[in-house]
């Protein structure tokens, strides 16, 4: 009986196929080209419809809500009118801190490369030696997993104390708050290599710095890159508070200022370009990181 | 009489963990002329991967020496190339940079850059991988990534090439076409060969001897057997030859019969 039941489905088996595959060829060598394009607009389109849809729904409502005359927040389009000089001329040059929105954020992603840049040198290093050594992990793992629940304006007061100047303090914060992420990140990285690679550097007999550059980095990098992208976002993090104690210009006291003189449409204006600013730099690292690490996540 | 090419003299391997000494090979002595192809064979947990990996200077053998023309061995070294069981290629160099790494690192000096690229790529031809050289590993099969990785072995000209179960992972028909590939290699080269392997065909196919290894804890060699069949080989003749079923039997008694691998004892 079963037997039967079989052969049945396989009959109607073939003759399914044929037919869904007739079907399916000449729509597909009619207009190649028309349909390629069309497929592309639909594609974009369903990547960027959504969210744009999405911010007008929010513009809307908080119009809607900060329309009163009595409310505390500015609606969208009183930002608009009151901070228009603010949007119009951000590279606009001024006296002291009375510059343009563009100036107050390079200064502060300057501080942000600077502090960051040390802390992926010494982050790297500090987590290559952590993972490598088991007398290295068991001395400093615990001092680093105090260390980094210090929140990163904690060591404000102590770096002022130390470097006596607002700007190196700030670029100390960076440093410290960066540098937790990569460590753990790169020795947790480093500590995964698989014996294979490391059985290879041995028959090559590589030495200690053929094997650093030529296995542990590569081998560890998608590890290390995720370490240096959430550091990336925490410097992003870090900054503004820093700078909102330090003064000068920078993105972080421009809000603090603005919060002073009561410009409350400023700081909105403010918070948009923070915002942008961190998501392209956590892309950035995203976009180095995939260049660097192709082919590696998948072996 | 003169030591052999290569000499194993009383390997004793043992482990210890939470203070229980576990011995894993016991008095393990071998000789092996220059030329030889040897097969090493046994069940799953004889310790005949650890046995290779104390020839390639891996592992420390608790007991005994391993001479390599007389000297004794006591770390890895290109002249002891390990072909492993999953390739090890590094996923982020691309299969010429594999191969490149090996040979610029052992003939850095001796070779010039010209010469060093023409070694890689006629390594790379002799195992037919020349027209993958800018894929990565994960862009090529399973058999291309150890005919790359037996390439790279290879290019350090080793005096000794060790294959670590090469063909394991690797479907019956890519098996038979890279074993032919390595027999044509030796039979070329005429490299020394030691070769670890689970499969009694591969073994007779490709051996000038086997060794049989008893189970463990503390295995053995319980038996070498010679394969006095003539070179070159051809596995569609072998089939009904002999000598070869002969010796195909030999080995299967040996692991069915005499030593039956026991679960129990795991």
């Amino acid at each position: 009986m079963s037997v039967t039941q079989l052969n049945i489905k396989e009959d109607k088996k073939p003759a399914a196929k044929k037919a869904s595959v007739v079907a399916f060829v000449p729509p597909a060598s009619s207009a190649p080209y028309r349909a390629k394009f069309m497929k592309a607009v639909r594609r974009a389109a369903l990547q960027i419809l959504p969210p744009v849809i999405m911010l007008a729904v929010i513009l809307l409502v908080w119009q809607l809500l900060c329309s009163s005359p009595t409310s505390s927040l500015p609606s969208p389009g009183r930002v608009l009118h009151e901070s228009w000089e603010l949007i119009a001329h951000p590279f606009h040059v001024g006296q002291g801190v009375d510059q343009g929105m563009f100036w107050h954020i390079l200064a502060s992603l300057q501080r942000v490369a600077i502090g960051y840049a040390i802390a992926v040198v010494v982050g790297v290093a500090l987590g290559a030696l952590v993972g490598q050594s088991v007398w290295a992990m068991r001395g400093l793992d615990p001092i680093f997993q105090v260390l980094r629940t210090v929140p990163p304006l904690a060591w404000l007061p102590l770096s002022l104390a130390a470097f006596r100047d607002g700007s190196p303090s700030a670029i100390f914060v960076i440093f410290i708050t960066a540098i937790w992420p990569i460590i753990i990140n790169t020795a947790v990285g480093i500590r995964n290599i698989p014996q294979d690679y490391q059985n290879v550097a041995k028959v090559l007999r590589l030495n200690g710095f053929e094997y650093f550059g030529k296995i542990m980095l590569p081998a560890a990098a998608p590890y290390i890159f995720t370490g240096l992208r959430i550091g990336i976002g925490l410097s992003w993090l870090a900054i503004v508070a820093a700078e909102m104690l330090i003064g000068g210009v920078g993105i972080g006291f421009f809000i603090w200022d603005a919060w002073n003189s009561s410009l409350i449409s400023d700081i909105i204006v403010a918070l948009i370009y923070v915002g942008v600013v961190g998501f392209f730099l956590d892309r950035l690292i995203a976009f180095v990181g995939r260049l660097v690490t192709r082919g590696t996540a998948n072996a | 009489m003169a030591q052999p090419y290569l000499s194993l003299e009383f390997i004793d391997k043992s482990f210890e963990r939470n203070g229980i000494r576990t011995e894993v090979l016991k008095q393990v002595s071998l000789g092996v002329e220059k030329g030889e192809y040897i097969s090493i064979i046994g069940h799953s947990g004889c310790g005949k991967s650890t046995l290779l990996n104390i020839i390639a200077g891996l592992t420390q053998a608790s007991e005994g020496v391993v001479f390599l023309e007389g000297k004794p061995v006591d770390q890895p070294g290109p002249d002891r190339a390990v072909v492993f069981q999953n390739h090890s290629l590094l996923p982020w160099l691309t299969v010429y940079e594999n191969v490149d790494l090996a040979v610029s690192k052992v003939f850095r000096g001796i070779k010039s850059k010209a010469e060093r690229h023409d070694w890689v790529m006629h390594n790379l031809d002799l195992v037919q991988m020349g027209h993958a050289r800018d894929k990565r590993p994960s862009e090529i099969s399973g058999g291309m990534k150890q005919r790359v990785g037996i390439a790279r072995a290879l290019s350090m000209e080793p005096k000794i090439l060790l294959l670590d179960e090469p063909f394991g992972a690797l479907d019956a028909l890519t098996r038979a076409h890279l074993q032919d590939a390595v027999m044509e290699i030796h039979a070329r080269l005429g490299n020394t060969m030691i070769m670890i392997t689970h499969d009694v065909d591969e073994a007779v196919l490709l051996s000038d001897r086997i060794v049989m290894m008893t189970n463990g804890p503390s295995a053995r060699i319980g038996e070498v057997l010679e394969v006095p069949i003539a070179r070159p080989r051809n596995r569609i003749e072998l089939a009904s030859d002999r000598t070869y079923l002969k010796c195909r039997e030999a080995v299967l008694k040996f692991l069915y019969e005499r030593h039956r691998f026991v679960e129990a004892a795991e």
